[in-house]
Order: structure tokens, then C-alpha cells, then sequence
């Protein structure tokens, strides 16, 4: 480690640090705060992510960064030598391993552990290799702390709005160390407001055994000469204030301590409480936040009467020393301008975007996923079951029930249509060929369309097409005839009047008994009527009933003819046959693999080869 | 959280499971121990624990405080029918233990083991490591005799095989007796230093035919190590200090914080008092308090109350409920107004305008008792989006025609104290 501070600093302008963790806030944070000091460069190093490596980009002001990110924190160390600090916010669990690791790199000389929850045996022995090896911890259960107009460790000091109202952005006189990282953030406020402000703040957590303690960091502020005063917040319970005590005692720090230790309201309070910290709770009375305030003040430091009495204690003594020509405050700065993140922006209502994309049936975005307004818990409550949910969806309607049953009757009626049919032998063929099932299933879906499953589609543009026109179902059968056009929907390979199709004369009835408007459907019986009068397999087929069934449902459902013939024009019903036949035909693929079928290879005895025995020469 | 008690139960339990393991086979520990709470059906636990009935018997409350003796909490050398008897005497009774009052729920049952010496040792963490404390002359209260208490230091990841024991003990240890106890020392520490303890006092213990008997032991364990020894462990409990009932409202705060992530928290010390605080942040509830105390008005403090790591709106909103129908039970005293401090340091990065959405939804609904109980309250709070939230809640004070006063950071965090209980503004 080549070192180039002196003892007592931890931080400067060029400190660089290696964050721990894909901590993507703090580190914008980090040098949103940079930027603002006008630090020339990032005080992030670069990221370790044990999950991802790559680049990591950032604001740097207005402009855009790159931060790399490694894996592993030897990589970091080796390809950034000049980082010193790491910032860890490895979890509780890992952050023993990762911090041990960091202290023993030969380039990492402070580890800020955010972490809450470290064992206590963890974290003392943490303290112990730092401290043989003359390294540095803040933490564990610390937010951080600063220095100010140099270096921030993560989400110190809150918003950028706070640091700069705090004077963060440049070094005051006041230096401070306090145990929550909760209340630093008022520390700089009442310092910033009674003083030139912070010169540098380190919140050491409120374990029972942190990395550093109050007099490590007092001792260092007591020998940097750019700290005039020194600022302490204690706490109930321990007795680590003692050893700044002693050392007051002893005349080893000479620059003014204004000190308060909070809790002393613990006396009132019933022996269990337990207030928020782990380590704040008195054991002795030596531990109380009486005991301790008194042994301050008696061994010199400046202490409050009460908590209530800190702003003017810290103003006084600072106001003394100016006086006394022993502090030329430090003047305000002016910080960069700092845009406002978009996301912030937007929640205040600052600025606004057109959007680019609309959506009109489901939003994804609250505690609840919407279906067309319809919270996902009322879809399960309400029972309203695939065919509701497609209302919802497609329609953006709550369908009643003989609606919702119809359409899952559809879904039921398409599942599937054996084996040889041209969508079935597409997926299979293709999962032979040992694709996986989206594309096996993506290859059988592709052969939809106006030959195959595509009379559903058809029959609804036909007999939607003469009956909205006017037209009588003769004149459409003779229309048809004239144009040489076969009326999709009509007749079937084997079924005839006489051996009907019984999937289409369960829809029928059903129809015929629950929609409120059947009038395409009777449209298309009177053209069946003259159709099979001519031929007996020339019958309306299941393909054709669901057509003109499904514009009878959206007819009776409140839409008007023209918004059928949209409807139809969207292709809606293809839509039905592809969400029906989608089940089938992922049933034939899992069928395949199952059977672990080979490749297939169609035979050459079923193929005509009939070549020319040379090419037409085009001249 | 941090070190917390566990009871004696699971202590010896866990030593008498482990004692192969980490403390020694050359001599043993029975580990007779039975536990019985409100729950527990008296007979079938002596089916599962067979010398409940052969043995005679010690029993005593296991409910993390000591001096049971003192306190006429101990009965010995009972039968089965004894013990049960005594149990059923006192469970479920309100019980005063030195200044604490509360509810007996839980005993231990042990054989009753004559014997004639008793012996001290006690472990405990620091920041440099760990000490063990031995004496021969336990079953006192050791501070009349810590002269004869040897203390042995161990380092942080000190290898204590190189450790040689038998030479660190009191002056006053038998020559016979050093062997068995500087090995059972290294044991106990093992066992302290691999299951997560932080103290582990046993004060007195006996040796009896080469079995080491506990007659009464204190565990503290870091509850933190949990993920290192959830196996080791089991299902272990660590139960609330003995001490007071909670109230009703206190309990539903407690069931609160229990359901989120967040904090919250509620304790009661004056139900009359005068001044109520609902303060966000761990730290910041404490200076509250602090001040209040500090500034003379102990007695009229009513309550300790902190929410913090952002709850939800509902969550706020029923804490801040709970406290109100709190506050509002009785009328204010003649003259003197009852204070309701909504206080706060700067949030780090808690949208504060949001955070009060919870407050001011319960202050609405309590607007009549609010004005009935002569209720002021005065809010100081930080951070992101405060000009917002302190806005609201001006603007709610006008609407609902309370007294209601804001300040932001330009105002000293606890400055609202004195103004609240000295009267009038700075």
C-alpha cells in the first residue's frame, strides 16, 4: 500500500473506493455528492458483484459514466491499486468473509461494514485483524459516514438537497463521530446551522463490538489540524465514552469536545426496555447516559444540560474560538448544479413525458396485478374463471356466465384435432427434429390461417358479410356460387345431415338456449338448409359454428355490427383457435419427447419425383 | 438484536446434547431436565422424562431471572406430586420479583442432587476476547468472594489446546478435583465458543462420582450467529425479560411490528401523563424522551414511541391510532393542555410527506376526541419531501381546527419540547 495521507486522514479529495455489493442508489449517491464537491474524478472505483461482471453506468453531473464490475474483490484490488476504501454491503451473512478479505488485500485500508446483524464474535474479531494490521473498520450497522467536500461512504448524509443545505460539499471545522448513523444525518444539520459545518462525520454503528470506537476517531480529529473541534454523541450502555475520559484526563485532547450521551431517560424507564441499538442498554450504573455525561463533563469536555442545549454549546464554543482567532471559518461554496434524477422528478410532479407505448387491459405496476381494473385476487375470488379472464383481456368487458362458459367451450371444442391434421404434424415433425417446445409449438402455429383452422375465421367474414349487407341467404349461396368461392364453414369430409357432427349440436344447443341473439348463426342454418339440399356433407361444420357463434356472443354482449366486423377483421377468431389448439398441439410435443421419437424423415416411396432431365434455358 | 437470554431449560439441554461433542468423555452430565408451561400436560411429560417420577425433585420458575432462591421461588427435594402441586400453585399467578412484577409461565424441573462442594465458573465475551472466572466457593454471591476467583483470559481465536488450565486455577483447588475441573473449563468454553454464547454463568455447580451437576445456570446468546447454528440450535426461544403484562395496546403495536419489516414500537410508562411522543427513528425517540426527562417533566412523560425503516401507510396509520385512543381515554388535567410531540430528526432518504399520510388519516378520525381531551400537538421533522409533509400537516391542523404547530429542520430537533411544556414560542 503506498500510502500518501497521513495517519489521522482516512479520506481526501482522491480517496477511491471499491463497493461491495450492486449497490446501484449508493453509488449514484457517492457521486452525485462528488460531483457536487467538484472532486475531478468518481470517488467509485469500481463495484464488486459476485453475481455479474461488465460495466455498471452511472450520472457523473449530466453526463453519462462506466464503472467496471468484477466479480471477485481480487480482481478489484488488482486492477484498481489505488483504492483504499471498500464499501461493503455484503449481507450479515457474508459480511464477516468479505470484510476479513478486503482487510487482508494489500491495496484496502478502510472497510465500511453497512451490514446489520453481524455476529458479535464476528465483528470483534474483525475489529482485532484490523487492528493488527493497523487498518480501519466503520461498522458494522452504520450508514457510514463523510468527509465533507471529499469522500461519502454510500447513503450517508441522505439526498443531495440535504447536503448541500448541510454545506457537505465543502470542509467546515467541525469534525464529529457518533454512534447512529439515524441521527448523523441531524448531527450535520445542527452543526452546519451552528458552525462553518462538518468537517468530517463517521457514524461508528451501534453493535456492541464496532470496528473502530469513539477515541479511535477522536484521536485521529485531535491530530488533524484541519478539525478545530470535535463533536460526540454517545449513547447509553458501554463504556466506551470512559476511554475518551481518560484521555481528557490525561490532557490528550486539547482541541474543544462538545459531548452528549443520549438515553438518559432510562431511568424512568422500566428495567426490560429495550431502546433501539444493541449495545444500548445499562447494565451499571456506569453505563448509564447520566454517569457518563457527568464523568465528560467533570474530565473537561462541554456538556449540555440536555440534549435540548447541544446546538448552542456546539455555537458558543465555536463562536469562542473565532473569536479567539483560533478558527477562520471556512466560506461557503457554491455547488455545481446537479439535474434531478428523472424518477424523483416524475414523483414530484416536476416534469412530464408523452409515453410510447399504451395499454388498455392490464397494469402490472401496483401492489395488485390489474386485469382491466380487476384486481387479480377478485379474477380467483369471483371465480370467473379462463373464459372471464379472456373477457377481460380481449374484450375488456366482465362477461356474464353463459358468455364466459361459451368461450371456454370454444377453447374446449379446438383443443385438438388428432395427429395428421396440418398444424399437429408441423409440431410434431419439428420436435422430431429436436427443437425445443416454443419453436416446435411456434412451427405448428404457423400453419394457421386461411386453409387450415382458418375456416373460423372465414365462415365469420362470409356470413357476417351478406347478413350485415341485407342479403338473403339465397342470394349469398348463389353470390358465393357465381364468384366460384366455397362458403367457409361449409361442409364436412365425412358428416352429413343424416350423421351430424356432435360437436357442432352441443354448441348449437347451447347457443340456441343462452345467447340473447343468435342471428348469424340462424343466417348460416337457412344457407346449411339449401346447401345440403344439394349435397348431404355440405352441413355447417364445427369450424363454421364457432364463427358464427362467437359474432352472436359479441353481438350479445353489447357490440354493434361494425364492431363485429372489426372484431373479425383483428382476426379475434383465429385468436380462439389458436389458444384452444396451442393445448393440443403442446400436448403431441411433450407426446414426442416422451417418446423419445426420432427424427423424421418422410419416406421417398410417398414422394413423385418427377424431374426435367435438364433446366429450360432462358435466353 | 444482540446477546439476549435463553432459558435455563434450553441451556442445559443444548449442554447435555453437545457435552461429547465440546466438553468431555471422561466424565458426564446427566442432562435431567423437564420443562413445563402453561400448556404442558403434566402426566404425559412424565411418560417422555421417566425419572420425574423415580427421582426427587428441584423445581423453579425458567423465566431469565435469577435469585430464585431469595425470592422463595424454589422448592427441592419434592416428588413428582410435590412438584406438580407447586407448579399449579403458581402458574399463570402474578408474581413480584424484586421491583418487577409478572407472570410465572414457565418451570424448570431437575433432579435433586445431594452434594458437597459447590463450585463457580462464568464466561463472558469482551471486545479482546473472552473471560472464564472459577472459583471453589460457589452458591454465593460471588462479589463476597472474588478473591478466590481465578480469571483466565482468552484472546480472540485464541487455540486454547495449547492452554494449560490445571495450572490457572485458584491456589485453593484440590489436587484430585484439577484435572476434572480445568478439563471441564476447557469443555464449557469449547461448547460457549461453537454454540454462539455470549455468557454462560454457572454458579454453583457440584461434582458428584465423576458427573458434573449445574445446579443453576444464566445463558446469554448472540442471536445475530443465528444463521451460523440454526441446526445446532434447533428451535430455540428467546423468550421477553420477565417483567410487567403488556397492556392491550402495547401488545397490538408489538403484533404490528412483528408483521413488517419496519419498526415499531410502543411502551406505556404513565398512562395519565401528560406528554405523548410518536417519534420516527431509533435515535431520535430516544432524545425525545431524554429531553422530556431531562427538562423536568419525567412524571408527565406517558409513553416511549418510536416507527422507523418506512412502514407502510396502514401500519402508521394504526400505530398512530393506538396511541391517540391512548391519549384520549381521559381528559386533560384543568388548565394544562395534553401534548402530542410528532417528532423526527432528517430522514436519510424516507419520503417524509408519505410517511405522514398514516398520521394524518388517524388524526382526522380522532378530530372530535382530539378537541375533547384539549389535545396540542407539534410536529419537527427532515428530509426528503418535508416542505411537502409539513405543509399536510399544517394544512390538516387548520382544516380539523386543532392546535397544531410545524417545524422543520431551521428548528432544533427537541426545541419543540420546551415550547410544548414551558409554553409559548421561541
Amino acid at each position: 500500500m503506498t500510502q500518501t495521507k497521513p495517519d489521522y486522514k482516512l479520506f481526501d479529495k482522491d480517496t477511491r473506493a471499491i463497493v461491495f455489493g450492486y449497490q446501484q442508489n449508493a453509488i449514484q449517491r457517492m457521486l452525485d455528492f462528488d460531483y457536487a464537491c467538484r472532486r475531478e474524478t468518481p470517488s467509485v472505483a469500481c463495484i464488486v458483484n459476485p453475481t455479474r461482471e461488465g460495466m455498471h453506468k452511472c450520472f457523473w453531473g449530466t453526463k453519462e459514466i462506466m464503472i467496471p464490475m468484477y466479480r471477485t474483490l481480487k480482481e478489484a484490488t488488482t486492477k484498481h491499486k489505488d483504492a483504499d476504501v471498500m464499501v461493503n454491503f455484503a449481507s450479515f451473512r457474508s459480511a464477516y468473509e468479505t470484510t476479513k478479505e478486503a482487510l487482508e488485500s494489500k491495496t484496502i485500508r478502510t472497510v465500511a461494514v453497512i451490514a446489520e446483524g453481524v455476529p458479535e464474535k464476528r465483528a470483534r474479531h474483525l475489529a482485532k485483524i484490523a487492528k493488527d494490521k493497523n487498518k480501519w473498520i466503520i461498522g458494522p450497522a452504520t450508514v457510514g459516514g463523510l468527509a465533507a467536500g471529499k469522500f461519502k461512504i454510500g447513503n450517508t448524509a441522505g439526498t443531495l438537497d440535504n447536503i448541500i443545505t448541510c454545506k457537505l460539499h465543502r470542509p467546515g471545522s467541525v469534525a464529529y463521530v457518533s454512534k447512529s448513523g439515524g441521527l448523523s444525518n441531524e448531527l450535520n444539520n445542527i452543526i452546519a446551522r451552528n458552525s462553518d459545518g462538518v468537517y468530517e462525520g463517521i457514524a461508528i454503528g451501534g453493535d456492541r463490538y464496532p470496528g473502530s470506537v469513539f477515541v479511535d476517531h477522536i484521536m485521529r480529529y485531535e491530530k488533524n489540524p484541519e478539525v478545530k473541534m470535535i463533536v460526540l454523541l454517545g449513547e447509553v450502555g458501554g463504556t466506551d465514552e470512559y476511554e475518551i475520559v481518560d484521555l481528557l484526563k490525561k490532557g490528550k485532547i486539547k482541541k474543544p469536545l462538545v459531548a452528549w450521551c443520549i438515553g438518559t431517560c432510562s431511568k424512568v424507564f422500566p428495567a426490560e426496555v429495550q431502546f433501539g441499538h444493541a449495545g444500548a442498554r445499562a447494565g451499571a450504573e456506569r453505563e448509564t447516559a447520566d454517569a457518563k455525561n457527568i464523568a465528560l463533563k467533570d474530565a473537561g469536555a462541554i456538556v449540555p444540560n440536555s440534549f435540548e442545549d447541544f446546538d448552542k454549546k456546539i455555537k458558543q464554543t465555536f463562536d469562542k474560538m473565532v473569536k479567539e482567532k483560533k478558527i477562520t471559518p471556512q466560506p461557503d461554496v457554491e455547488a455545481p448544479k446537479i439535474p434531478i434524477d428523472y424518477k424523483v422528478a416524475m414523483k414530484e410532479g416536476i416534469i412530464r413525458k408523452p409515453t410510447e407505448f399504451i395499454s388498455t387491459i392490464s397494469d402490472d405496476r401496483g401492489e395488485e396485478l390489474l386485469y382491466c381494473g380487476v384486481p387479480i385476487s377478485k379474477v380467483f375470488k369471483d371465480d370467473i374463471g379462463l373464459g372471464g379472464v379472456i373477457g377481460l383481456l380481449w374484450f375488456k368487458k366482465q362477461l356474464p356466465k353463459w358468455a364466459t362458459d361459451f368461450i371456454e367451450m370454444v377453447v374446449l371444442v379446438t383443443a385438438d384435432h388428432g395427429p395428421a391434421v396440418s398444424g399437429a404434424h408441423n409440431a410434431i415433425v419439428c420436435a422430431r427434429a429436436g427443437k425445443d417446445l416454443v419453436s416446435s409449438l411456434a412451427s405448428g402455429l404457423l400453419t394457421i390461417g386461411p386453409r387450415f383452422g382458418g375456416a373460423v375465421q372465414g365462415s365469420a367474414d362470409h356470413f357476417t358479410t351478406y347478413l350485415y349487407a341485407g342479403h338473403d341467404p339465397a342470394f349469398m349461396v348463389k353470390d358465393m356460387k357465381k364468384k366460384n368461392v366455397n362458403i367457409q364453414g361449409i361442409g364436412h369430409r365425412i358428416k352429413s345431415v343424416t350423421n351430424p357432427d356432435v360437436r357442432v349440436e352441443i354448441l348449437k344447443k347451447y347457443a340456441k338456449k343462452h345467447f340473447p341473439n343468435t342471428e348469424t348463426l340462424d343466417y348460416a342454418l337457412e344457407v346449411e338448409r339449401l346447401t345440403t339440399s344439394k349435397r348431404g356433407n355440405l352441413i355447417l361444420n364445427v369450424d363454421g359454428c364457432i364463427g358464427v357463434l362467437t359474432c352472436d356472443m359479441l353481438r350479445s354482449i353489447g357490440y354493434s355490427r361494425d364492431q363485429v366486423k372489426e372484431f373479425v377483421k383483428l382476426g379475434i377468431l383465429n385468436a380462439f383457435f389458436v389458444l384452444g389448439r396451442s393445448i393440443g398441439l403442446i400436448g403431441h410435443i411433450i407426446d414426442q419427447n416422451r417418446l423419445k421419437a426420432r427424427l423424421y424423415r418422410h419416406p421417398w416411396d410417398d414422394i413423385l419425383y418427377d424431374l426435367p432431365s435438364k433446366p429450360e434455358k432462358v435466353k | 438484536m444482540a446477546q439476549r437470554g435463553v432459558r435455563e431449560y434450553d441451556a442445559k439441554h443444548m449442554l447435555a446434547k453437545y457435552w461429547n461433542d465440546y466438553v468431555s468423555k471422561d466424565f458426564s452430565y446427566t442432562g435431567k431436565v423437564a420443562l413445563v408451561d402453561p400448556k404442558t400436560d403434566m402426566d404425559k411429560l412424565a411418560n417422555t422424562h421417566p425419572w420425574l417420577k423415580k427421582d426427587k425433585l428441584v423445581v423453579k420458575p425458567d423465566q431469565l431471572f435469577g435469585k430464585r432462591g431469595k425470592h422463595g421461588l424454589i422448592l427441592l427435594n419434592a416428588t413428582y406430586a410435590d412438584a406438580k402441586k407447586w407448579i399449579k400453585e403458581r402458574m399463570n399467578k402474578e408474581t413480584k420479583v424484586g421491583k418487577v412484577s409478572g407472570t410465572l409461565t414457565h418451570f424448570l424441573i431437575e433432579p435433586f442432587t445431594p452434594h458437597k462442594n459447590e463450585y463457580y465458573i462464568a464466561i463472558k465475551g469482551n471486545r479482546e476476547g473472552d473471560t472464564i472466572y472459577f472459583s471453589n466457593h460457589g452458591g454465593v454471591d460471588i462479589e463476597s468472594v472474588w478473591d478466590t476467583v481465578a480469571e483466565i483470559h482468552i484472546d480472540i481465536d485464541e487455540n486454547i489446546e495449547k492452554r494449560d488450565f490445571q495450572k490457572l486455577l485458584p491456589k485453593d483447588t484440590p489436587q484430585e478435583n484439577k484435572k476434572i475441573i480445568s478439563d471441564f473449563i476447557k469443555g464449557l468454553y469449547t461448547f460457549y465458543d461453537n454454540l454462539g454464547y455470549t455468557y454462560l454463568e454457572i454458579n454453583p455447580f457440584a461434582i458428584e462420582n465423576n458427573e458434573i451437576v449445574p445446579l443453576d445456570l444464566v445463558a446469554r446468546i448472540d442471536d445475530t450467529s443465528e444463521f451460523e447454528h440454526t441446526l445446532q440450535w434447533g428451535p430455540l426461544e428467546f423468550p421477553a425479560p420477565f417483567g410487567r403484562n403488556l397492556s392491550p395496546e402495547e401488545l397490538f403495536v408489538k403484533e404490528l411490528d412483528a408483521k413488517t419489516g419496519a419498526s415499531l414500537k410502543l411502551t406505556v410508562l404513565n398512562p395519565k401523563g401528560r406528554v405523548w411522543t410518536m417519534v420516527a427513528g431509533g435515535g431520535a425517540s430516544v432524545i425525545y424522551a431524554d429531553t422530556i426527562v431531562d427538562l423536568g417533566f419525567r412524571d408527565e412523560l406517558a409513553n416511549y414511541g418510536e416507527y422507523s425503516g418506512d412502514p407502510s401507510t396502514e401500519f402508521t396509520y394504526h400505530y398512530a391510532k393506538t396511541i391517540l385512543e391512548l391519549m384520549t381515554k381521559e381528559k386533560a388535567p384543568k388548565g394544562k393542555p395534553k401534548i402530542l410531540i410528532i417528532g423526527g430528526g432528517i430522514a436519510n432518504f424516507t419520503d417524509v410527506a408519505k410517511t405522514f399520510t398514516g398520521i394524518t388519516m388517524a388524526l382526522r378520525e380522532f378530530k372530535k376526541k382530539i378537541i375533547d381531551s384539549n389535545i396540542k400537538i407539534f410536529v419537527r421533522r427532515g428530509g426528503p419531501n418535508y416542505q411537502e409533509g409539513l405543509k399536510i400537516m399544517k394544512n390538516l391542523g387548520k382544516e380539523l381546527e386543532i392546535p397544531l404547530e410545524v417545524y422543520g429542520p431551521e428548528t432544533h430537533m427537541t426545541r419543540v419540547v420546551p415550547m410544548a411544556l414551558e409554553g409559548g414560542k421561541q
